[in-house]
């Protein structure tokens, strides 16, 4: 600090303010940065030695395999078999099959148009174009148009559900399954909280059970069980019997993480709402669960992320989503032995959608935080 | 002046967050026993000038030695520097999972190696200085902020410090438990401990400090004990704040 | 909270009548369902109750922990079954806690390439399906591993084929006893050591090491015994007979898949959880520790540890029993747990119901204790609240 000049009267004097200097080179840039980062200390210089290693060891490979030696033109006879790079043509050959299943050729401009206009709705979700209200009864009313074009009937040719495949499958089993799913578990939470013991035991002895047993039990059941359960001669599909089992389960779930939102809306807010005179569904329905939905908003994404991951366990009862359609091509005998193109291929479309999902519940988390 | 009798040197002390030079050429000398009070607005590096003292914050030019200790990234001089100072935080930061006499007996068994039964002793000696004994089996969950705020007074003085470092400690409290603390802190002084307090509380300082350092945009604008610093400030700037917190 | 009936319809009677309705109507709908199974079952030829159990099986299994041929019953081919599954579950979350613990920690070292490593990982595994990792394990990795006659020798007397993972088998000779006896011992010696060594630390005041000690004991005893008695243990090394090798403890690739993938996918969610509660410190408290001049590590075992796992322990619970419910993935790749056991039966005769409903009385019990367990843990880390 200036020394200032001998103290006269009442003169005050007019301060100047240091400036600012950047910082030093060491602390700041390159050098600072590994140092701070990567090597400060024993224990971390070692583990940073060890983790380079590893990179080494692991990267350079990978990316030959998948990028710099792989095939992406060329027929079935382009990729000779122990050949070292990925074979990128096999999953263009197949990317008809991987995406809409065994869909018959000549229709394919409906799934092509249905895909469309799901990932519009996609980008109109994302982008946040309408208000919640409008997006929700959106995303409730275009399933059903879309259903008609990939279904038929009512003008286009029927297409049986057993052609239904691949990624459209996945997306339309997860799609039906949490929209179906969601009130029905905000049903489910409600009827939990209730005070008519039957009610209550109805909806705990629903939800425990099916949160306690796997998936595949559950589908086995709707596969399997639910044949035995119908009337004898009423016969449902296979596919509608797994969309119920994915259904059932989904909303058993779905009723814990709503029960956690309902558990935090204080007392008063009950109290407020009866004394304006709102009945019990009123209630609920105006005041309580949009405020505890908006509370939950974050484990509710990881919920619908989840069950699309879950969609994959269909192989198991016979449907051919997009891993069964991925593990099926790669049993094709023209393009044996490119199995790790095809998983890779997989985990790629997988890993896409659901972090983008995750992210998007994160910017709505962060939103909520601002508000 | 016998170097001895300097607690606290600052030398040149600048440090940068990124590439924001927070601190600005910081030159302070605090001798034993003396009282100093930090003023300014806030973001004028207050906190930061003071959390360089125990190396909660790391300067990247300048000196900095504490009782004849430089402060360097060596560990040892670092863990000697801490446990001869003592800090009092603006949100108590006491350990929630502990009891009271476990939050204050566990520096002196961990840093110092203390047997627990005379760390114990100390303890409630120490407690009974601030007036609150009969807390001593319950959770910090279940007091007061003032009386919280005294138990994190009671914890630092249990390694016995030869420096306290105030961090607005009555920033976080309702009004009508400041005053207990600032007794509690009041006593301290007139013990003749040596005092780095940040504080907005101008009557605290009045009362107690030796000097008044007022601080602003990271560099140390102006400092004199109080009765000058308060009635008759050399700089603009001096003026411009006391105005406003005194208004 | 619950809502007050008189929310809903006013009035007493009225809630009871609507109770009364619709248990009238759960019972008069479970009737159906009876008759309309009933009719079915007639139909197809199926038959009720757990007869099955004693007829013969006719089916091979391939990891079986007890001695199994396909002569065997019904009964015990599922309880083999069983037995995988507890295996799997019980392996498994070892296994995927302390790699879970690794990764956690990871992710909030002051390491950045730790740390961003740790991030790829879990957000790579957290964004797939398990069914994708157990499949690409199994048909890609294992896969790709050597035939039997081209096997990796690895160290000990260890080879690894597409085959299975073989290792030596111990054979115990008699006087091993003694050996198992001192690990016990050093057990009970190092619990004691840390026992005294806590009283030792309030009275003096000095810290001893006894985790070093503990664990010396542990380890340095049984040697020390096994060398006293003359060496009692020998191996049985795997040998290549023909096409494949014989003898030595074998670990099959479906299980090697399922455990690999079940573990280091459970391991990314336990990860997270690691984190979050490490993360949930406030960090003035660090700061408060830190500046009395006490360590690092004993930041992170008395003050850091203690109130993380308050945040750990009951997400970590939903984990253990997704990976339970998650083996249940094995009957995609052959390995023989009780889903896949199961399934092969009602392949065979149909009684679906009755299988369905033992899977899930297995699973429904397995996750009571897990949650037992971890509920206790739970109640030991809770804080005193005003």
């Amino acid at each position: 600090m200036s020394s200032p000049p001998p103290w006269s009267g009442s003169n005050l004097l007019v301060f100047e303010p240091r400036p600012s200097r950047p910082a030093p080179r060491q602390t700041v840039g390159m050098i600072g940065w590994l140092q701070t980062n990567l090597f400060n200390g024993w224990f971390n210089s070692i583990f940073t030695v060890i983790a380079l290693g590893f990179l080494w060891q692991t990267v350079p490979p990978i990316l030959s395999w998948a990028i710099l030696d792989a095939v992406w033109t060329g027929g079935s006879d382009a990729c000779p078999p122990g050949y070292e790079g990925a074979c990128w043509v096999f999953i263009f050959n197949k990317f008809r099959v991987l995406m809409v299943g065994l869909y018959p050729g000549d229709h394919l401009w409906r799934p092509i148009l249905a895909g469309g206009v799901f990932i519009a709705l996609a980008l109109v979700t994302v982008l946040r174009i309408l208000n919640p209200k409008k997006l929700i009864a959106l995303w409730f009313l275009i399933p059903l148009p879309i259903y008609w074009l990939i279904a038929g009937g009512l003008g286009l040719t029927a297409v049986d559900q057993s052609l239904w495949g691949g990624l459209m499958l996945s997306l339309g089993l997860a799609t039906i399954g949490v929209l179906i799913s969601l009130p029905l578990g905000i049903l489910l939470a409600l009827g939990r909280r209730s005070n008519i013991a039957v009610i209550k035991a109805i909806c705990v002895g629903v939800i425990e059970p099916v949160r306690g047993v796997p998936l595949i039990t559950i589908l086995f059941m709707a596969s399997v069980m639910m044949p035995l359960f119908l009337p004898v001669g009423l016969n449902i599909n296979n596919l509608l019997r797994v969309q119920i089992g994915i259904i059932l389960f989904s909303a058993a779930y779905m009723a814990e993480v709503v029960r956690g939102g309902l558990q935090a809306i204080p007392l008063g807010q009950y109290d407020a709402a009866k004394s304006l005179g709102l009945n019990y569904w009123k209630t609920t329905a105006l005041i309580v669960l949009p405020q505890a939905l908006r509370h939950v908003i974050p484990s509710l994404i990881g919920r619908c992320i989840a069950l699309f991951k879950d969609t994959t366990l269909v192989i198991i009862v016979g449907l051919l989503d997009l891993l069964g359609m991925v593990k099926a091509s790669a049993q094709d005998p023209e393009w044996l032995g490119h199995d790790a193109e095809a998983y890779v291929f997989c985990a790629l479309i997988f890993w896409i959608i659901c972090f983008s999902m995750s992210r998007y519940g994160r910017s709505l988390e962060r939103q909520k935080e601002e508000e | 002046m016998v170097s001895k009798d300097i607690m606290i040197q600052m030398i040149d002390v600048n440090k940068w967050y990124g590439n924001f030079h927070v601190l600005k050429d910081i030159n302070l000398t605090v001798h034993k026993g003396e009282r100093i009070v930090i003023c300014g607005p806030s973001g004028s590096g207050k906190s930061t000038l003071i959390r360089c003292i125990n190396r909660l914050e790391e300067h990247q030019e300048g000196r900095i030695i504490i009782d004849g200790t430089e402060l360097t990234k060596n560990l040892k001089n670092i863990e000697k520097i801490r446990s001869e100072v003592g800090m009092v935080f603006q949100s108590f930061n006491l350990f929630p999972h502990l009891t009271i006499l476990q939050n204050l007996t566990f520096a002196p068994i961990w840093a110092r190696r203390m047997p627990r039964a005379e760390a114990e002793k100390i303890a409630i000696k120490h407690l009974e200085r601030v007036r609150i004994p009969e807390q001593a089996d319950k959770f910090p969950g279940q007091l007061s902020g003032g009386q919280q705020q005294r138990v994190a007074i009671a914890r630092a003085l249990c390694m016995n410090p030869k420096i306290m470092l105030f961090d607005e400690p009555t920033s976080a409290l309702d009004p009508e438990m400041i005053k207990e603390v600032l007794d509690v802190m009041v006593e301290l002084a007139n013990e003749g401990i040596t005092m780095v307090c940040v504080s907005h509380e101008m009557g605290f300082a009045k009362t107690v400090a030796n000097r008044v350092v007022f601080m602003d945009g990271g560099e140390i604008v102006e400092e004199n004990e109080p009765n000058e610093f308060f009635n008759n400030p050399r700089w603009d700037r001096t003026q411009l704040f006391l105005s406003q917190i005194l208004s | 909270m619950n809502i007050p009936s008189r929310i809903l319809k006013g009035g007493r009677l009225t809630g009871l009548l609507m109770q009364l309705v619709v248990v009238a109507g759960i019972i008069y709908f479970g009737y159906l369902l009876f008759r309309n199974t009933q009719a079915n079952l007639e139909a197809r030829n199926i038959a009720s109750g757990f007869g099955f159990f004693s007829v013969e099986a006719g089916f091979p299994i391939s990891n079986a922990l007890l001695p199994y041929t396909p002569a065997n019953t019904y009964g015990y081919a599922f309880l083999v079954g069983v037995l995988n599954t507890l295996y799997v579950a019980f392996l498994g979350i070892i296994a995927t806690t302390l790699i879970g613990i690794f990764i956690g920690v990871a992710r909030v070292s002051s390491n950045w390439l730790i740390a961003k490593l740790a991030e790829i990982y879990v957000e790579t595994l957290r964004n797939i399906p398990l069914l994708l990792v157990l499949f690409f394990t199994y048909g890609v990795v294992l896969a790709s591993l050597p035939g039997p006659r081209a096997s990796l020798n690895l160290f000990f007397g260890c080879t690894i084929n597409n085959r299975g993972l073989y290792l030596p088998k111990p054979l115990f000779q008699d006087d091993f006893g003694f050996v198992l006896l001192a690990f016990v011992l050093g057990v009970i010696i190092a619990v004691l050591v840390s026992r005294w060594s806590v009283i030792y630390r309030n009275r003096i005041g000095a810290a001893i090491p006894s985790g070093w000690i503990g664990s010396g004991i542990i380890i340095g005893l049984p040697i020390t015994t096994y060398f006293a008695m003359g060496s009692p243990l020998s191996w049985e090394i795997a040998v290549l007979k023909g096409f494949n090798f014989q003898g030595g403890i074998v670990f099959r690739p479906e299980f090697s898949a399922l455990m690999i993938g079940l573990v280091l996918y459970t391991a990314a969610f336990i990860g997270e959880n690691v984190r979050s509660g490490i993360q949930s410190v406030d960090v003035g408290q660090i700061d408060a520790a830190k500046s009395f001049g006490v360590s690092k590590g004993t930041i992170m075992r008395y003050i850091v540890l203690p109130q993380a796992l308050r945040v750990i322990i009951p997400a970590t619970t939903n984990d253990y029993t997704s990976l339970v419910k998650n083996s249940s993935l094995a009957v995609a790749i052959g390995y023989p747990d009780m889903v896949s056991v199961g399934g092969t039966i009602i392949g065979q005769n149909d009684q679906a119901i009755e299988i369905i409903g033992l899977w899930m009385a297995v699973y429904l019990a397995i996750n009571l204790i897990i949650s037992t367990i971890m509920n206790w843990a739970n109640s030991k880390a809770q804080l005193v609240e005003r």
